[in-house]
């Protein structure tokens, strides 16, 4: 089915060679990491984690979401799903190949990476993540796969598929479980150190996952023959506006504890992320913009009347996906830092190589992405006329 | 540069015929441990648990903590890379009030409050360091002393965000260049980049029955020993005076305490 992405308009070659390009830049930045250091970004010893492990963060959240196409198509048999579920499970593989690529950049000795099966540590979070990640990267590419060669041969999947594909359910949650446990089980970092970080992480990625994949939906259908259907973008737009709400309820959870306690240790994060503590206040216009979006999303999204119109709801999705984005892929991260162990504020911003290197994973899963919908759509369109099979 | 990339062609080179795991493991083979080299000789000092007394109190002037700290940097090849955020250090100043975030009150006296404390890896006893390493480079071992292993660090810096101490240090480039040469002690393991270290209680010198070479320094204020020997100097230090450790309530049991009252020793 690959020589499916080998074929395509010239629209279709000039984003690849974009993409291309753009992953290019991000390798050479990479090569001049991987001589000089990890010095070359804008982490330090007080804020040890940067960009990368927050877009790893962010990235298993969008990985996980394809459960919530998963569990109402292939659970309730919720019809609607039918064509989408596919675009679900591709964007999963490339969100995971992002988290794989942002761990492994992060890593001072990348070259050792096997270590971490070579020594087997299962009192460490971060080997049960590479576990689990590796693990989802796997069913979601057996299961994506066998469904759609299924899909162009005319027949359904075959059965041994199934239990896979329920697999992935319980599967998707512990991807999510088990980052927000590198962050929640950690001593000493109050702002981490909360039992409701699992549950949030999946609030927000349920509905960052979902939004972006509502935006995919409309770039599809423009760019191609390819219908994923109203219905099916409309339900979607239906599990972003519950999952961004309980999101927003479980961040106002960690404000009144934290504020209502007037314990220092709490606040202070809260404080410096959204007030600015000691006279820093870098992140302070990025939270407030994604608070500001946040209000923005749930109104259009609460608002059936607006969320009905596709372009309010495109916009509604956009305005999720960065607000959260912003939370969760910046602020979650360097929030846990600072203040440092000595209450003292280090603020961090990354550099440009950072930037690009980050900036070329990106591109890297979008070029994955295209690639795996590109075969989808091709197999779809080819099958437009025949009728549902599963 | 050039031999830098022409060792990463070779490195690249290598780990695709390998496969990435024949790499490190063949890494593994050639590298020896350069502590764990040390075998402990029948002179070797041996605990059960060691532990460390700081008395703040006795260390009066900013040449005594200079010396402490220089003697610590020096032998163990700490580099100088003068800016705050390439930083490594393992034994440095804080002020009380940093050191004890959340004790610290606006009416104690002057003197305590912006009183500079020591500040140490505190090689707990339920070190959050070692339950998070995914490669067990760091590690708790027998006699208490959190150790590294820094052969085995992929650099991932779990520990860090780990440490409720800020007690460690990551080498974000080659620390090499910036040790002096004429100070950079050969019997002592250089790091690379992209490892992490910290304080080591000193176990090398431990193997050969000396004591930590800040506790050397210190003109008796730093006292070390066996927390399990109620005979031990830091037991009678620990019995005969009032003293604190950083942050006991998060349950990691620090080895590090401090005398802050400056009462004769027992
Ligand atoms: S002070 Fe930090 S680095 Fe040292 S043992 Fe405790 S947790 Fe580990
Ligand atoms: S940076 Fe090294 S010592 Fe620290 S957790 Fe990672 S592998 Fe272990
Ligand atoms: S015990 Fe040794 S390694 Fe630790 S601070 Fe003192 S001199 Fe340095």
């Amino acid at each position: 089915m690959l020589e499916k992405a080998l074929t395509g308009s010239k629209r279709y070659w000039t984003w690849i060679f974009i993409l291309l390009a753009i992953i290019g830049v991000g390798f050479i930045n990479y090569l001049r990491q991987f001589d000089y250091g990890l010095g070359i970004t804008g982490m330090s010893r007080d804020v040890s984690w940067g960009f990368y492990i927050s877009q790893f963060t962010f990235l298993v959240g969008v990985a996980a979401s394809a459960v919530m196409l998963v569990i109402p198509y292939y659970l309730h048999d919720f019809k609607t799903f039918g064509k989408v579920v596919i675009l679900g499970e591709f964007l999963a593989i490339a969100a995971v190949t992002m988290c794989i690529l942002f761990i492994f950049v992060d890593l001072g000795q990348p070259m050792r990476v096997m270590n971490v099966i070579l020594h087997p540590t299962p009192n460490s979070i971060l080997f049960w993540d590479a576990m689990v990640l590796n693990g989802y990267l796997f069913i979601n590419l057996i299961v994506g796969w066998t469904t759609l060669t299924a899909d162009r041969k005319g027949v359904p999947p075959p059965d041994w598929v199934k239990p896979l594909i329920y697999l992935s359910v319980p599967w998707a949650v512990s991807i999510h479980t088990v980052t927000a446990f590198l962050y929640a089980g950690l001593p000493g970092r109050h702002f981490w150190l909360t039992a409701v970080m699992a549950a949030r992480f999946l609030g927000s990625a349920f509905a960052s996952g979902p939004a972006l994949l509502i935006i995919l939906c409309l770039i599809v259908r423009k760019v191609s023959k390819f219908d994923p259907g109203k219905e099916a973008i409309q339900a979607l737009g239906k599990i972003v506006t519950y999952a961004m709400f309980a999101n927003v309820f479980l961040l106002g959870l960690e404000f009144f504890t934290a504020f209502y306690s007037q314990i220092p240790g709490h606040m202070h994060p809260f404080v410096y992320l959204y007030a600015g503590l000691d006279g820093y206040s870098k992140l302070v216009p990025l939270m407030w913009m994604s608070t500001i979006l946040a209000i923005v999303s749930l109104i259009i999204l609460v608002n059936p009347n607006m969320r009905r119109k596709e372009n309010m709801l495109a916009f509604a999705c956009v305005a999720v996906f960065i607000s959260l984005w912003i939370d969760k892929g910046f602020g979650l991260v360097v929030g846990g830092f600072v203040p440092n162990m000595f209450e003292r504020v280090t603020e961090y911003w990354p550099s440009l190589p950072e930037a690009l290197i980050t900036l070329g994973i990106w591109s890297i899963g979008f070029l994955v992405l295209t690639i795996l919908y590109k075969i989808a759509i091709a197999v779809r369109e080819q099958t437009a006329s025949w009728p549902e099979l599963h | 540069m050039s031999i830098n990339r022409r060792k990463f062609l070779k490195i690249a080179g290598a780990s695709a015929l390998f496969g990435l795991t024949g790499a490190s493991a063949i890494e593994e083979l050639l590298t020896t441990n350069a502590e764990a080299s040390v075998s402990p000789g029948p002179e070797a000092l041996t605990a059960k648990r060691w532990a460390m007394v700081i008395d703040v109190s006795k260390i009066k002037t900013k040449e005594d903590y200079e010396k402490i700290i220089h003697a610590c940097h020096s032998i163990h090849n700490v580099p100088d890379i003068g800016n705050k955020k390439d930083e490594v250090k393992w034994i440095w100043e804080e002020e009380y009030e940093n050191t004890f975030p959340g004790v610290s009150d606006e009416f104690i006296p002057e003197s305590i409050k912006h009183k500079p404390f020591l500040a140490l890896c505190n090689h707990c006893a339920k070190p959050p360091c070692v339950r998070v390493c995914p490669t067990k480079a760091t590690f708790k071992r027998p006699d208490g002393i959190v150790a590294m292993d820094y052969h085995r660090c992929i650099g991932c810096r779990f520990c860090m965000a780990a440490c409720p101490f800020g007690a460690r240090s990551f080498n974000w480039r080659d620390p090499r260049p910036f040790i002096k040469e004429k100070e950079e002690n050969k019997e002592f393991p250089t790091r690379m980049k992209g490892v992490v270290e910290k304080c080591t209680f000193c176990s090398e010198r431990l193997a050969r029955g000396l004591k930590p070479a800040c506790v050397e320094k210190s003109n008796g204020a730093l006292v070390f020993g066996d927390l399990e020997d109620s005979n031990s100097e830091v037991r009678k230090v620990l019995s005969a005076n009032y003293t604190i450790r950083r942050k006991p309530e998060i349950g990691s049991g620090p080895s590090v305490y401090y005398v802050i009252g400056g009462n004769e020793h027992a």
